[in-house]
């Protein structure tokens, strides 16, 4: 082993003792313990809320594990909102967005990247500053063009305008001006056209880049609220989290908290169980985006 | 009396159903402000040069909400600023079970700001929440958080912070792994404590990340939405007065059908966003280290 391959610790050259070794590897757990607690506490309480009966939870010294245990809130919400409608709405719309957007920022980034066109980086540029503006600004234009095409409380409301997204377009045009040239030449050597090289070359050498772009773009469109809240209204096209917001009474009326927390584990169970599996690309995209500034 | 203006039945607000957006006025306050349109989505629009900005200057409501979203900035920022850092510093060591820590610090940034902010809402309840319940624990009679402005700003600051300390962190994270070892062998070499290995290695070569952390995090709170929206409890003082930009933009478009004067308001957001990134990109040359140039 060469010896700047040597792990290198930051302590000092004195050993310490074990004493103070003890004190600090107690400090730093305790601390990571508080640290996972702090944020994982909050869910369970939700969890556990969600399975309390209604006349439970109202209690001043709060109980963790509920006792007796039930289900009545899930039943419940099933009775305010069409559960069954409201997550396939969600599921619809996540997916079918994820996929749209993909396919068309890989092929906007194959065109920035792979092809030569004259004003092609000029072009690039300005639909980079396009992140620039910020998407409150493109609500309202973009609601009146929705309506006016028709589109209010339609899926296509939901999905189109999330289809074309300049960060998609920025993190797959990086990914694909990584790769190298020789393989492309060979194809076109051998007669393929752009569509194979993209289909065949590009896309499976870009697949960390495109499950980064898959993860954020499904985090987006599952956890959307505003641009939901005002273009699906009506309950066949709702989403969870619109459906979820409607559970809050009005002043008067107490908020049934159960079922609003039941409702939330709904909502938040599915893109938990995405970010178990797919950490890493979670990871990856938020690292990618930090160093690109 | 124009009826179309004046049938204030639903709230927009906590996601309650409009049922159409074009006849729906609230906030008795207000009401009388649609007499005043430009474009109320019904008639044609009409072009009034700049009347619209004009108005938003004399308009307090714009101003009581410009006061709002500065106030969260400036207790946001420089909590999550912080904090993320130190997060990012203790995940940087290596320390068996420190991946349990960065996947739980990074559930709140994957679950959705509806489901984030229902959850603290009922955290902060204070008859039977578990914030007021710790804080008795303590022997502190906790306020009444989402019901006064002051208390619901705090409560919002602290579920924003909770919300994105993870995402921070793992942005600075980027940054720290980027840093070559051999700066810090270097140091260690000539006997240099670890808080000056900090201060001397690790602050400015990690500068340039926090100048991105700092304007991404200004940027996204200009825009802060959710929170705001759903937390405070309906009708309370807090409800009817904390309003941010985008909400004060959101029940201009949607509940007072000001689509005009929304859109105004959106752009002045949209300038100081512009304003203050710029006058960051002229200050970095102040503290901002690339090692590069």
């Amino acid at each position: 082993m060469k010896p700047s391959n040597l792990p290198i610790t930051r302590k000092p050259v004195a050993a310490p003792t074990v004493i103070t070794r003890l004190v600090r590897g107690v400090g730093q757990y305790g601390l990571m313990i508080v640290l996972i607690a702090l944020m994982v506490l909050p869910f369970l309480w939700m969890l556990s809320t969600s399975l309390k009966p209604q006349q439970y939870i109202l209690q001043t010294v709060p109980q963790w594990i509920p006792n007796p245990l039930t289900f009545e809130s899930y039943t419940q919400l099933a009775d305010r909102i069409d559960l069954g409608r409201t997550a396939f709405n969600s599921v619809f719309v996540a997916v079918v967005s994820t996929v749209g957007q993909i396919i068309i920022a890989a092929m906007a980034a194959y065109a920035f990247s792979r092809m030569r066109w004259r004003g092609r980086d000029t072009v690039f540029v300005l639909y980079l500053a396009t992140l620039m503006i910020p998407a409150v600004v493109l609500v309202i234009p973009q609601f009146i063009l929705v309506r006016s095409l028709g589109w209010v409380n339609s899926y296509a409301a939901l999905i189109v305008p999330s289809l074309f997204s300049t960060f998609g377009v920025f993190l797959l045009r990086q990914s694909f001006l990584g790769l190298p040239k020789d393989f492309e030449e060979a194809a076109f050597v051998d007669g393929a056209n752009h569509f194979v090289i993209f289909w065949r070359i590009v896309l499976p050498l870009s697949q960390p880049a495109l499950a980064t772009l898959a993860v954020f773009s499904f985090m987006g469109s599952w956890n959307a609220y505003l641009w939901p809240l005002f273009t699906a209204r009506r309950a066949e096209v709702m989403t969870l989290p619109v459906a979820l917001a409607t559970l809050q009474a009005g002043p008067r009326a107490l908020t049934e908290w159960n079922m609003v927390m039941a409702g939330s584990v709904v909502a938040v169970l599915p893109i938990l169980v995405v970010y178990l599996l797919a950490q890493r690309w979670f990871v990856s995209g938020v690292i990618s985006s930090g160093i690109k500034g | 009396m124009d009826t179309a203006c004046r049938v204030p039945t639903t709230k927009t607000r906590h996601g309650r159903i409009c049922r159409d957006n074009a006849r729906v006025v609230h906030d008795n306050q207000n009401w009388r402000r649609c007499y005043f349109n430009d474009w109320n989505l019904l008639s044609p629009p009409k072009f009034i040069w700049f009347d619209n900005f004009a108005e938003l200057l004399k308009d307090d409501a714009f101003w009581s909400a410009l006061r709002y979203t500065l106030t969260f900035i400036v207790l946001y920022v420089p909590c999550v600023f912080v904090l993320g850092l130190g997060l990012a510093l203790l995940l940087n060591q290596k320390v068996r079970g420190m991946l349990i820590v960065r996947t739980a610090s990074f559930l709140p940034v994957v679950a959705s700001w509806v489901v984030v902010s229902l959850i603290w809402k009922w955290i902060f309840n204070p008859s039977y929440g578990l914030m007021n319940y710790t804080l008795g624990l303590a022997g502190i009679q906790g306020p009444a958080w989402l019901f006064e402005p002051g208390t619901a700003v705090v409560a919002m600051v602290i579920t924003s912070v909770w919300k994105d300390v993870g995402y921070i962190a793992l942005l600075y994270l980027g940054g720290l792994q980027s840093i070559s070892e051999t700066f810090y062998e270097a140091a260690r070499i000539d006997g240099a404590s670890p808080w000056r290995c900090v201060r001397h290695i690790t602050l400015p070569l990690l500068s340039p990340t926090m100048f991105f952390v700092l304007i991404t995090l200004l940027i996204n709170y200009f825009q802060m939405f959710e929170q705001v929206w759903l937390m405070p409890m309906r009708d309370s003082a807090a409800d009817r007065q904390v309003e941010v930009i985008v909400t004060e933009v959101v029940k201009n478009a949607f509940s007072y059908n000001r689509m005009g004067y929304a859109s105004a308001m959106s752009w002045v957001l949209f300038g100081l966003i512009f304003i203050i990134t710029l006058v960051q990109l002229r200050l970095q040359k102040r503290w901002v280290y690339y090692e590069a140039e």
